[in-house]
């Protein structure tokens, strides 16, 4: 009784400490790097007085969230940090449609083809290998020969990574599922124990001569360099062969829930987001930790990497690459998952 | 007291009435083919080999160092005795960064073994502590008497009077490496919880992550099954007829002195030094900036009190259970017992879905991401291992001096509070630092429940070591360490006053 007495009293305390609310606030469920996220929120609630309550976690957490939580959700906003969650909340009808204006900041190739979701930043998926493990020239071009059985032991991926469905999807659409599901499993053998769950693991494992080379979204290798300076990167980057199939772009988007109380703020965030104001944090790195490629509002990247409109990626759409169910079910049959 | 056991029972087994009915709604067909598939037997050789190996490890290291601190002269034994608790205390992920940060050599099985043997040893040293604390002297002293080696009397009667101690802990230490997550992630290591959370991530399909569950759960119930058998093939713990608890001579280690504080400078070393040295490195190399409005003050406030309340809730629970089960044995009272130690195999993702789905459907949203419903999530997460620290001092309280005060007209409540409490006090305190140190470290339920806008220690170190931001991960990770250092120095020094204070009770 006592015990139970204390922890009321105690739970009441913190319950009353969380973040302070003096006039508008709305909820936003942050998938993205909270670096960035951080930035952009901390630049909005200044210029527009509107207090964002930020609860972070991985993307695919928070979409189920969400789902779970149904037309309760307390979440007015979520950023994700690529496309097949959005369209996943977009096929339980969870989400309300973006502003015009807002939609037409963005290029539309990488906005929701039904527009219930805004593009607001893009990433492209390259191979980072260790030049003392395998010299430039020997690395495959296209995406393919990934699964050449002269790769084994040398490749390292991440099949669960969010980042990994695009690629397969891309070869799916390419060659056909039957070459895909084929593709997979070389690439399977080729990898044996390197097979990570993440692209940071990926990144942090190659750049430490743990194997010789991996594919991962080119902006792990830039926010590794910065974290553990020049002089100890010991790996490259190399992009695939133009409009192959591995040169993917990946899409990181917001929504507005259609349940959300607060939607003329949650508007105004989105606009935010792919305005100038937010494009410009996305595109500095010192400010955002970022090292993706802004895509709204003209605003180029100030990164130290190959810009956006020079890259030539395989030809696919956000929504033909849809929620990743089809790329999960490839790589389940090949025993990747 | 049964009633209070069943409805804690009840609460503890509600996030499997979940998984249940999530799992129906996938269909028996679809479970089979997730189940069937070939992948499944690489996780189910990946992690019943990991459970083996690290468990045997665990049993051996765990034992020895119990016996050592609370048997013998070591030197420096109230240092030790709380320097081999704290690596429990260190999240399994902190490990596994500092160690792989070290060498590409801590990777996939090996890693695993290593991290995941260095972060759960002291499961079985704490119990099997808290038995030779309050176990009768009187048995190793009669082998003793009658001429039989220190080392002798060790393997045939010590280990005999903790073997329930020993055991208890290798069950713990199984369903963490059930129900781990994030040390594997790191390493590289796929079992059936990573691949929950990659199914759970990719499909975003909860009722197969709830499928697959099923399938820990099973596991965890056949690992209970052979643990049950084992007990009872267990005889019965002898005591002499005195009713004082005595102080147990010490063993003198003599010209062994020297190895044996080696070796335990080296499991400090491996277990603690490591992990600190690694991230005392990051926090002046490397640079991403900082997030705002993050206070590591802050989030270490939160992360204690948290803790704190599911630590108190878990003690004050386990309490009837363990009566239940040990003053009142009964098919009931072993099941209601056994059978909490199945949540422990459910990782805390799911326990976290299940609390959601709960209050959003039954309960209008009420609760929902608030403090209280996360000290629930915590407080059923690990229950098992509040459980396991008082029955085990329980079963080693002699219930005559309950029966005594019974005889001299105290009421039931009284002999509660006055006799049976102060007795099992070691395995109270045992109790609240296991669930204290293991809710600091909670991860995946915390990222689900935690109120919107407050961090905890363990969220803000995953946030920034899944950025590969190791220099502002580092100081969250050296001040959960310091964290977890209090209660381990609190249930050492408790040990340490135990014998006189057991004496004064009566």
């Amino acid at each position: 009784m006592l015990a139970a007495g204390v922890t009321g009293a105690v739970l009441a305390a913190c319950g009353s400490s969380g973040p302070g609310r003096h006039g508008p606030a709305i909820t936003l469920y942050n998938g993205q790097h909270e670096q960035t996220t951080d930035a952009i929120v901390a630049a909005f609630e200044k210029k527009t007085g509107i207090t964002v309550d930020v609860r972070s976690g991985t993307e695919d957490t928070l979409a189920n969230q969400i789902v779970t939580e149904g037309a309760r959700t307390p979440a007015d906003v979520v950023l994700t940090e690529n496309s097949p969650a959005l369209e996943y909340l977009q096929s339980k009808g969870l989400l309300a449609k973006v502003d015009p204006a807002t939609l037409a900041r963005t290029d539309r190739r990488y906005d929701s083809p039904r527009g219930d979701w805004v593009g607001v930043s893009a990433r492209v998926s390259v191979l980072i290998y260790d030049p003392s493990l395998i010299a430039r020239s020997a690395l495959p071009t296209t995406v393919l020969q990934m699964a050449d059985p002269r790769y084994a032991g040398k490749l390292a991926i991440a099949a669960g990574e969010t980042d990994f469905q695009p690629v397969v999807e891309a070869v799916a659409r390419a060659d056909g599922k039957a070459a895909a599901l084929r593709w997979l499993r070389g690439i399977k053998a080729n990898a044996g124990p390197h097979t990570f769950s993440s692209d940071e693991a990926v990144t942090a494992e190659v750049n430490r001569g743990a194997v010789a080379f991996g594919i991962v979204n080119q902006y792990y290798w830039y926010r590794l360099r910065a974290e553990i300076g020049r002089s100890r990167m010991h790996s490259a980057i190399a992009y695939f062969a133009p409009r192959d199939p591995g040169y993917v772009v990946d899409v990181s988007g917001a929504a507005v829930l259609a349940s959300s109380h607060h939607r003329a703020a949650a508007q105004r965030f989105l606009a935010f987001l792919v305005g100038k104001d937010g494009q410009s944090i996305i595109a500095d790195p010192a400010v955002s930790a970022s090292f993706e490629y802004p895509i709204g509002s003209g605003v180029t990247t100030m990164a130290p990497e190959r810009p956006f409109d020079q890259l030539q990626p395989y030809p696919v759409t956000v929504g033909q690459l849809g929620d990743g169910s089809n790329a999960v079910a490839l790589l389940q049959e090949a025993g990747l998952l | 007291m049964t009633a209070v056991s069943v409805l804690v029972v009840a609460v503890l087994l509600a996030p499997l009435v979940f998984l249940l009915l999530e799992s129906s709604g996938v269909g028996v067909s679809a479970v089979a083919r997730l189940v069937w598939r070939p992948f499944t037997a690489t996780l189910l050789w990946n992690t019943v080999r990991l459970a083996v190996v690290v468990t045997a490890l665990c049993a051996v290291i765990g034992t020895l160092a119990a016996w050592f601190v609370e048997r013998t002269d070591l030197p420096g034994r109230r240092l030790w005795a709380v320097l081999v608790v704290v690596p429990f205390a260190i999240p399994d992920f902190v490990v596994s960064f500092g160690w792989a940060s070290l060498s590409t050599w801590v990777e996939g099985f090996r890693g695993a073994v290593l991290v995941m043997t260095l972060g759960t040893y002291p499961l079985v040293y704490l119990p099997v502590a808290a038995a030779l604390r309050s176990a009768d002297p009187a048995m190793e002293e009669a082998s003793r008497s009658l001429g039989v080696g220190p080392v002798r009397t060790f393997l045939r009667v010590t280990l005999g009077q903790v073997r329930g101690a020993v055991l208890g802990g290798c069950l713990l230490v199984v369903l963490v490496l059930l129900a781990e997550y994030g040390a594997f992630e790191i390493l590289g290591y796929q079992t059936f919880t990573t691949e929950i959370f990659t199914e759970f991530q990719l499909s975003f399909n909860v009722q197969t992550a709830c499928a697959l569950s099923l399938v820990l759960v099973a596991l965890s119930v056949v690992v209970l099954g052979g643990d049950a058998a084992a007990s009872r093939a267990r005889g019965r713990v002898a005591r002499s007829g005195a009713l004082a608890q005595r102080v147990a001579r010490r063993n003198r280690l003599g010209r062994w002195a020297v190895p044996v504080v080696l070796a335990f400078a080296i499991l400090a070393g491996l277990a603690l030094g490591v992990p600190v040295a690694a991230n005392v490195y990051w926090l002046f190399e490397g640079g991403a900036p900082a997030l705002s409005g993050v206070s590591l003050l802050d989030a270490g406030w939160h992360t204690a009190l948290y803790g704190g309340a599911a630590a108190l809730v878990d003690t004050v629970a386990a309490v009837p259970v363990a009566l239940l089960a040990v003053r009142h044995p009964s098919a009931l009272s072993r099941l209601l017992e056994r059978s909490t130690y199945v949540v422990l195999a459910m990782p805390g993702l799911v326990v976290a879905l299940a609390l959601t789905y709960v209050t959003e459907h039954y309960g209008g949203g009420f609760g929902y991401q608030t403090a209280p419903l996360l000290v629930l999530a915590y407080a059923i997460l690990f229950f098992p291992l509040a459980l396991t620290g008082v029955r085990a001092s329980l079963a080693h309280a002699p219930v005559r001096y309950e029966e005594i005060a019974r005889s001299l007209g105290k009421r039931r409540g009284a002999v509660l509070l006055r006799v049976t409490l102060p007795m099992v006090a070691p395995g109270l305190a045992a109790a609240f630092a296991l669930v204290f140190l293991s809710a600091v470290t909670e991860l995946t339920a915390t990222l689900v429940l935690v109120p919107t806008g407050v961090q905890t220690l363990a969220t803000q170190f995953w946030a920034y070591q899944q950025n590969l931001s190791y220099a502002q991960a580092a100081p969250f990770a050296l001040v959960i360490i310091a964290v977890a250092c209090v209660p381990s120095y609190v249930i050492a020094r408790r040990f340490d006053r135990l014998p006189s204070q057991t004496e004064a009770a009566p």
